[in-house]
């Protein structure tokens, strides 16, 4: 059902947990449909330091979130604005049909948390 | 890694050794048509008549009232649209339970598509179909009932004999059983169940073949065919008879029969230790289905905070074959109908895991998955956002 490597991140996530020092937080989904997702950051001179994540889902879930947390920790805030859900499912080697919105899931989680984050800054300033 | 175990069997069941001697004649030597009449086909003949003699003597029908079929869902749908049409002269209300098998579910679907009108019965927390409500729901018009012997995730058994009696004094209508997880593990006694008119099964849910089941219909009641072409099952279901699975099936259903006894005081007591140290050793879990009225083998568990599909893949890894109501699997998003018509939230209904004990199960097995779920299911919390380990429900 699923590919070797998408069994590997769901087997042994990566990132996962929450993190301490997290100066950001993004939260999507909702229990009713089986799936939430929170990504936090830990974001320096708009560098993501460090970052991790926790999900109620699926394996596929649990599987892009992961992956979704490596490809953007030590990235630009805007590098990482710019992940779409295709960058997701193509480092994974693909999800099956019914699993796609599991990655859509990890890349709106990364965006609330950027857009949390940017919300808090600007506050600051 | 740990040996594999399968606690699935209310997905399927092996075919026992037995069983396979009894069907490989039937392929390599008695391979004649039924239908013909030189010595290869009468013998073949006499073998499906032995097999329905022997379904028949177990279930206590007459051997006229079992049909061979392809399975559950054919015997399902045949009941349904066949049972239907046959009486659609009287009536078009269908009275069928929230809680039933696909099968049943979309043929009745179908139907409503065809200008009948059919009514959904609720159950209660426990999964035992509202009796109060069927006894309004039947009108004159009502013809045709169906409802489940027993659920075939939660394990639910429903009162059959009740639901018969009320059925017969409050309506013209037939009242249909799907027994297909229920024969074989409990026993069936079709004479002292008269009020049923029709009732399916299926061979791979007691170790015989899958793509053969039966339909019982009783002497007297009306039922269209489904399949038309030869005159096969005395014209009600063309098609060359399946020889091989009938006598397979009976073969398994005679021996599950002759051993049911026994077998289901071992499966009640694994079940019943895996039911309490499941809910004696997790937090925030529960049973589903009803906690006396169910299938001997079944026990379905929700675990709060996390989604069934994960729990699966991950149990499988350790080893452990078994099965979930989340929606996960499915492109529905939607968990099980069955978990969300006895109340459960979707959170709740999303984390469920259903595990169905048989013949190979110890109780070394059962308890190397109750460690395993330890793992797992501490593992999945640890990954959720909803749980939060110092506030415990």
């Amino acid at each position: 059902m699923y590919n070797e490597k998408v069994m590997d991140y769901f087997y042994n996530p990566r990132n996962a947990g929450e993190l301490e020092d997290a100066n950001a937080v993004g939260e999507v989904g909702n229990a009713q449909c089986g799936d939430i997702m929170q990504v936090f950051l830990k974001i320096e001179d708009d560098i993501i330091e460090d970052v991790s994540f926790r999900t109620f889902g699926c394996g596929a879930a649990i599987a892009t979130s992961s992956i979704a947390t490596e490809m953007i920790k030590g990235k630009t805030v805007d590098e990482a604005l710019e992940l779409s859900n295709k960058d997701v499912i193509e480092e994974l080697g693909g999800l099956p049909p019914a699993k796609i919105h599991c990655s859509v899931l990890a890349e709106e989680a990364i965006k609330a948390a950027i857009e949390n984050y940017k919300e808090d800054e600007g506050k600051a300033h | 890694m740990h040996k594999q175990i399968y606690l699935d069997y209310a997905a399927t069941t092996y075919v026992r050794e037995e069983v396979i001697d009894a069907m490989v004649p039937y392929m390599k030597e008695i391979y004649g048509n039924p239908s013909s009449i030189h010595s290869f086909g009468q013998k073949a003949k006499q073998a499906m008549a032995d097999a329905r003699e022997q379904i028949a003597d177990v279930l206590r029908a007459k051997p006229k009232e079992i049909y061979f079929t392809s399975g559950g869902t054919e015997s399902d749908n045949w009941a349904i649209r066949g049972l239907a049409s046959a009486n659609a002269k009287k009536g078009k209300h269908i009275i069928t339970s929230s809680i039933e098998h696909p099968a049943i579910m979309n043929a009745c679907k179908q139907l409503a598509k065809q200008g009948y009108s059919v009514t959904y019965l609720d159950v209660d927390e426990f999964g035992t179909v509202d009796l109060k409500q069927l006894e309004g729901a039947l009108t004159d018009e009502t013809i045709l009932v169906s409802i489940m012997y027993a659920n075939n995730e939660i394990g639910t058994i429903e009162p059959i004999k009740e639901i018969g009696r009320i059925v017969k004094e409050n309506s013209p209508a037939v009242f249909h059983v799907d027994a297909v997880q229920a024969v074989a593990a409990v026993n069936i006694d079709l004479s002292e169940l008269s009020d049923v008119d029709a009732m399916s099964f299926s061979a791979h849910k007691f170790y015989g073949p899958k793509g053969v089941g039966g339909l019982f219909v009783r002497m007297g009641t009306r039922i269209d065919p489904l399949l038309f072409g030869g005159s096969q099952e005395r014209k009600k279901r063309a098609t060359t008879e399946n020889v091989t699975g009938i006598v397979g099936a009976a073969k398994a259903l005679t021996l599950a029969a002759a051993e049911r006894e026994q077998e289901q005081k071992r499966v009640i007591e694994l079940r019943d230790h895996l039911i309490k140290r499941v809910l004696g050793e997790f937090d925030n879990v529960r049973l589903n289905g009803h906690p006396t009225q169910r299938l001997p083998n079944n026990a379905n568990f929700s675990f709060d905070f996390i989604e069934g599909e994960g729990l699966l893949l991950r149990m499988d890894q350790k080893g452990v074959a078994a099965s979930t109501g989340s929606a996960c699997s499915t492109a529905s998003l939607e968990p099980s109908h069955v978990l969300l018509a006895i109340g459960l939230p979707h959170e709740t209904a999303h984390g469920s895991y259903r595990i169905t004990i048989g013949a190979d199960t110890t109780k070394e097995d059962i308890d190397y998955t109750v460690d395993s779920l330890q793992a797992v299911v501490t593992t999945l919390r640890n990954l959720s956002p909803l749980y939060n380990p110092n506030k415990k429900g």
